[in-house]
């Protein structure tokens, strides 16, 4: 049951969640810096505004107002496209998450996501992956050679756990018996929330997509306390904001996918719609800012161990079982 | 991963952190007083009856290892007494963007006619502005710190205890 909304709904629903998923990077990043001050018994920003929430708008008028230093040997044309190509795919990886059940306004059909696509589990990893390319393009056409060992390091780590990553939904797609992320989320409301037949899988989905976002105790592309940065150590002002864009934006598309494929996305209680997916959303971005604070960095012997000799096989059994209870049952 | 428990436990404990109250002290409204020996803002002194304890000798100036301090001295006249000694430093002028605060100056100084003060707070918008004349060091110092309780936190060996 497949509804159409006409194209002019659909372009300004994609405006408006585009704001609004920028606004929600923007306010992460003051989110994350409150809750990690507290863990650590500071304040965090309490200066810009009251309670420092305007820190978010400061922190982009100065980076917007910050020369953009390029090195001289840089290769100009993909040094600038990098970090649009990061910013671009991380933005339109969000479009096919659910966040309400779709609604019919005035005889108008709208929908629950920005773009309802019969595939798009597979268009989110498939756009994850063209998003590497915004780190391969741009540590390579910086001409350095920390942007490049940092390239390689981003690299090595997002490819070995994108492995294990999408097999770990593959229990959710046998399960829910779609790629289509609105039909799991309704197999979900008439069943029950996968994370319960699939907490394995949501374990390895939630472990592999930290190490996918590069965020601690994975965060080995840009580990600052030990190294001047990964793949963007030449860049600077708003296109070094471009790729901090993309990866936070990542991030929320990652929590919001683990929402719909584990959490039963907007279904709740009293049929509040996209209250419970934020709600569910901001719970799932919270565990990952506590997990920051909490776990220290691997080691990058112990990292590639994690991905290829556990996180790999536990997966794949993962998978293998789901298929067999389902053909059996 | 070797210790799951462990794991586990260390969210305990960064999740309690949450409703505690931070420790952070808010610099700008509370000033953590500095101990009495704190080297800050220099000084120069007066004796009781007016005339400058400085005689324009420039051992401060050869002490300093930032070579930031500039003394020209001039000859006291009888209708143009400043100092009490022979001479008396026409310009004295501490560079305070250079200046590291070692106090060798004061411990070079043979009538302690400059000692290091306790303020801190000597940030200005120009770089011109960092450069200190003899008038300022006179002057009385406009920001003031708290300093803790010298009966507390000053040292025991009597050459070394805070002068002020």
């Amino acid at each position: 049951m497949h509804h159409h909304e006409p194209w002019w709904i659909a372009i300004i629903e994609a405006l408006i969640i585009v704001n609004v998923l920028l606004g929600l990077f923007a306010y992460l990043t003051l989110i994350e810096r409150k809750v990690m001050g507290r863990m650590q018994l500071r304040y965090g920003p309490n200066r810009a505004g009251p309670f420092g929430l305007l820190q978010p708008i400061a922190d982009l008028v100065k980076l917007v107002r910050k020369e953009a230093f390029a090195p001289s040997s840089a290769i100009e044309a993909p040094y600038i496209i990098a970090p649009i190509i990061s910013a671009f795919t991380a933005l339109a990886a969000f479009s096919v998450i659910p966040f309400g059940p779709g609604w019919t306004v005035n005889g108008w059909y709208i929908n629950g996501e920005v773009a309802d696509v019969s595939i798009g589990l597979i268009l989110i990893f498939a756009l994850g992956g063209v998003g590497i390319y915004g780190f391969i393009v741009g540590g390579w056409a910086s001409e350095s050679k920390f942007s490049i060992l940092g390239t390689m390091r981003t690299c090595a780590q997002l490819v070995s756990y994108e492995v294990s990553l999408a097999l770990s939904v593959l229990g959710v797609v046998i399960l829910g018996r779609s790629l289509n992320l609105p039909d799991i989320i309704h197999r979900q409301g008439e069943f029950l929330p996968f994370v319960v037949p699939q907490f394995v899988g949501m374990l390895i989905f939630f472990i592999g997509g930290t190490a996918e976002t590069s965020r601690a105790p994975f965060d080995l592309p840009e580990a600052e306390q030990e190294l001047v940065a990964g793949y963007h150590t030449e860049y600077s002002g708003m296109r070094w904001g471009l790729f901090q864009m993309a990866e936070y934006v990542n991030l929320i598309t990652l929590s919001g996918l683990m929402v719909t494929l584990f959490f039963s996305g907007w279904h709740g209680p009293w049929h509040l719609g996209p209250i419970w997916f934020v709600l569910k959303l901001l719970a799932v971005l919270f565990v990952f800012i506590w997990m920051r604070t909490t776990l220290p960095r691997l080691r990058y012997d112990q990292l590639m161990r994690l991905g290829w000799k556990v996180l790999l096989p536990v997966a794949t059994i993962n998978a293998v079982i789901t298929a067999l209870c389902v053909v059996a049952f | 991963m070797a210790q799951p428990i462990s794991t586990v436990k260390g969210f305990a404990v960064t999740f309690k952190q949450i409703f505690k109250k931070p420790i952070t002290q808010q610099y700008p409204e509370y000033k953590r007083p500095v101990y009495p020996r704190f080297r800050g803002r220099h000084r120069l002194w007066r004796h009781e009856n007016g005339l400058e304890k400085c005689v324009g000798c420039s051992l401060c100036a050869a002490a300093c290892p930032a070579d930031c301090i500039r003394v020209v001295p001039a000859e006291n006249t009888p209708d143009n007494r400043v100092s009490a000694g022979e001479r008396y430093a026409r310009i004295y002028e501490i560079n305070m963007s250079r200046c590291i605060f070692c106090g060798y100056c004061e411990l070079a100084c043979p009538f302690d006619a400059i000692t290091l003060g306790n303020d801190y707070e000597i940030s200005e918008y120009n770089r011109d502005d960092q450069i200190y004349t003899k008038d300022m060091l006179l002057a009385e110092p406009i920001k003031r710190v708290p300093v803790a309780d010298p009966d507390l936190y000053d040292t025991p060996i009597p050459f070394y205890k805070a002068r002020s």
